[in-house]
């Protein structure tokens, strides 16, 4: 299997939360930045993000004029009786000159195929596509011209779904980590009746409440705690599937240590496995973060791509001390 | 693609459907339970099939056709479950070969089982496949499913709207009534990193915990389950009063999740409540005497489920 030369040049997908952002991610070298609409209609509908559709345009603007491409997620999944806002979320991306709309409802990707045909559909993380036969589905039926992949599945995995699947894939390469299947997941929702699929959030800061009790900070999410820290050390912010509980006799982190994605050193493991595109997680970070980030990333590729190997080093910092892991893509996290 | 051969979603009396086992019973207990389901339960509809791990699935896969016979043979209608996180390629296979069975009701819990049902074959749609909105339910209809069983968390109004969609579409809309709520599924297997293992060498340690094995959290509430690979809630739901709001909207079917306690008698219970002979009271009262050990939650709907859920009471 060595055959340098077929090497696909994988594109870097890059966060943007604000207009300043798009254009930090265009300067630090992205080859397409991906943001959204400022409502419930994108899965990070935090507050002070996203974009309104003149924002967008300028961005696109700005994108194309260097050489970038710009995806619009609209990777809700619509409430019922409200369906026309995520309708018009899709014409507006096409009307601003998006490159493609990143989508994960299936009624919405229907409505899309039949009124906005020549728009690029690429399929979300949140449609939780993870085998050949389901993206088969998914670009059969509605033309899906890329499949952002769930964070479940191990290289090989993924070495095996392109072999056998007739369109792009994207996967994660840094940032937050989810432990669930995205988009299959209602554990917000149980703790806070917010959830990634209805509201476009996780966790959300809205419902956290820190408590000192005794020695110890107590964070909780809606009525539950998630984690209880003693004095003096650094508090995890309370992301539900990080907290630290009790099950089985044992104290710990039953579903995930508090760590975030890091999959740098498998860029050239990924790109042999004929990944298209390494998307990085963060529309909710800063510009700093988003520069030094999308920087390593440029660095780190374009190494790879002449042959040099990827420093070691390269993204320690970037984790903001935080631990980090290469999750499911070792088949060892399982 | 159009299967036009949609059951008629307007019915005098409600569907009652005894869900997937979704925890890893042994297979004389599993044999045991839908035998007595066969003989006893006033129950329509019953789900066979694993759901939630296909390292689970030989080990019921000789005694399958049996409990499919028998409960063929009691009258109810069979319905076999597909995976609900297929990867790996017995899996897939295993999808594959659901898919091309004939003579059986399918429930799919994911896209997967669409690119390989023939055109035309009718499905039913299990509440772990995303039904937001009356694109998505409108869909399916078209493409063949006869029952949409609605995802956990939809809020009240979106069921009002998507039953009234349905009972337009010609095609059941369902949902789940009793049980643990399966909240969230994974590759991670939590039942073997609980106890210290990794998934492919996981000893089938989820045995041990017919119900799924508690998460508190460090103040000693219950919280969460874990079963393998999904999570679910602490709480069981057991919807009372709400099943006359549920009625009134047009929700045909209603779905009990079996759980390590008496079945029959959650189905009788049940049946009363959907024939209005209980309201939710009384219902609770005799929820109590099933030998249930979990606390009683409310549904997700109620928007208001973890203040109200048992899922607060210490333990």
């Amino acid at each position: 299997m060595n055959a340098p030369l077929t090497k696909i040049r994988p594109e870097l997908v890059c966060p943007a939360g604000t207009p300043a952002a798009l254009r930090t991610a265009v300067e630090a070298g992205a080859d397409a930045i991906y943001c959204g609409f400022r409502d419930e209609t994108n899965a990070r509908n935090f507050p002070g993000l996203n974009f309104d559709q003149r924002e967008l345009e300028e961005g696109i603007r700005f994108a194309h004029q260097r050489g970038a491409k710009v995806l619009v997620a609209i990777n809700t999944f619509p409430q019922a009786g409200r369906t026309p806002l995520w309708h018009e979320a899709v014409a507006k991306a096409e009307g601003a000159g998006a490159d493609a709309v990143i989508l994960a409802d299936l009624g919405l990707v229907a409505h899309t195929t039949e009124k906005h045909p020549t728009l690029r559909r690429h399929l979300s993380v949140q449609a939780a596509a993870a085998n050949p036969d389901a993206i088969r589905f998914w670009v059969e039926t509605f033309g899906i011209r890329r499949v952002v992949l769930p964070r479940v599945l191990s290289v090989p995995e993924i070495a095996a779904i392109n072999a056998e699947v007739a369109c792009e894939t994207e996967v994660f390469v840094f940032g937050g980590l989810c432990v669930m299947a995205e988009g299959r997941c209602s554990l917000s929702s149980h703790a806070t009746g917010k959830s990634p699929n209805m509201t476009g959030v996780c966790s959300p800061p809205s419902h956290v409440v820190y408590a000192q009790d005794g020695d110890e900070l107590v964070a909780k999410l809606g009525a539950y705690t998630i984690d209880r820290t003693p004095k003096g050390e650094a508090a995890p912010y309370p992301t539900l599937c990080k907290g630290r509980f009790s099950a089985g006799g044992t104290i710990g982190h039953v579903f995930e240590d508090p760590v975030s994605l890091d999959a740098v050193q498998l860029i050239p493991a990924l790109v042999e496995a004929g990944v298209t595109a390494f998307k990085i997680e963060g529309r909710q970070r800063s510009r700093a973060y988003t520069q030094a980030v999308v920087a390593a990333f440029r660095k780190a590729v374009d190494d790879h791509m002449a042959g040099r190997p990827i420093a070691a080093d390269m993204t320690r910092r970037l984790a903001e001390g935080q631990t980090t892991t290469a999750g499911a893509y070792k088949k060892t996290w399982r | 693609m159009t299967d036009m051969t949609n059951t008629p979603a307007t019915r005098s009396t409600p569907t009652l459907v005894m869900g997937p086992v979704l925890f890893n019973w042994a297979p004389e207990r599993l044999s045991d339970f839908y035998a007595r389901i066969a003989d006893e339960a006033d129950v329509d509809r019953v789900h066979v099939g694993e759901v939630v791990c296909s390292k689970r699935e030989p080990f019921f896969a000789d005694r399958l056709p049996e409990a499919i016979e028998r409960l063929t043979r009691a009258g109810k209608t069979v319905v076999v479950d597909a995976l609900a996180l297929p990867t790996l390629k017995r899996e897939r296979q295993s999808v594959a070969a659901l898919a091309g069975l004939d003579g059986v009701e399918i429930e799919i819990n994911d896209m997967t089982p669409l690119a390989l049902l023939p055109a035309g074959r009718r499905f039913a749609v299990s509440p772990l496949v995303n039904v937001y909105d009356e694109g998505t339910l409108g869909w399916f209809a078209a493409r063949g499913a006869w029952s949409v069983a609605l995802p956990y968390e939809l809020p009240t109004a979106s069921i009002e709207r998507l039953a009234a969609e349905g009972a337009r579409l010609g095609i059941e809309t369902q949902l789940h009534v009793f049980g643990r709520v399966p909240l969230a599924i994974s590759g991670r297997c939590y039942h073997a990193r609980v106890h210290g293992l990794a998934k492919d060498s996981c000893q089938f340690v989820c045995n041990q915990d017919p119900d799924g094995l508690e998460v508190d959290t460090l103040d000693g509430e219950g919280f969460l389950a874990v079963n393998g690979v999904q999570t679910l809630s602490d709480a069981c739901t057991a919807a009372g009063d709400e099943i006359a709001t549920l009625l009134g909207f047009g929700v045909g079917a209603f779905r009990l999740s079996p759980q390590s306690c008496d079945m029959v008698a959650v189905a009788a219970i049940y049946r009363a409540l959907l024939a209005g002979s209980f309201d939710g009271a009384e219902a609770r009262a005799r929820l109590g005497a099933v030998g249930l050990a979990l606390p009683l939650g409310v549904p997700m709907m109620s928007g208001s489920w973890p203040a109200t859920a048992g899922a607060a009471s210490p333990r």
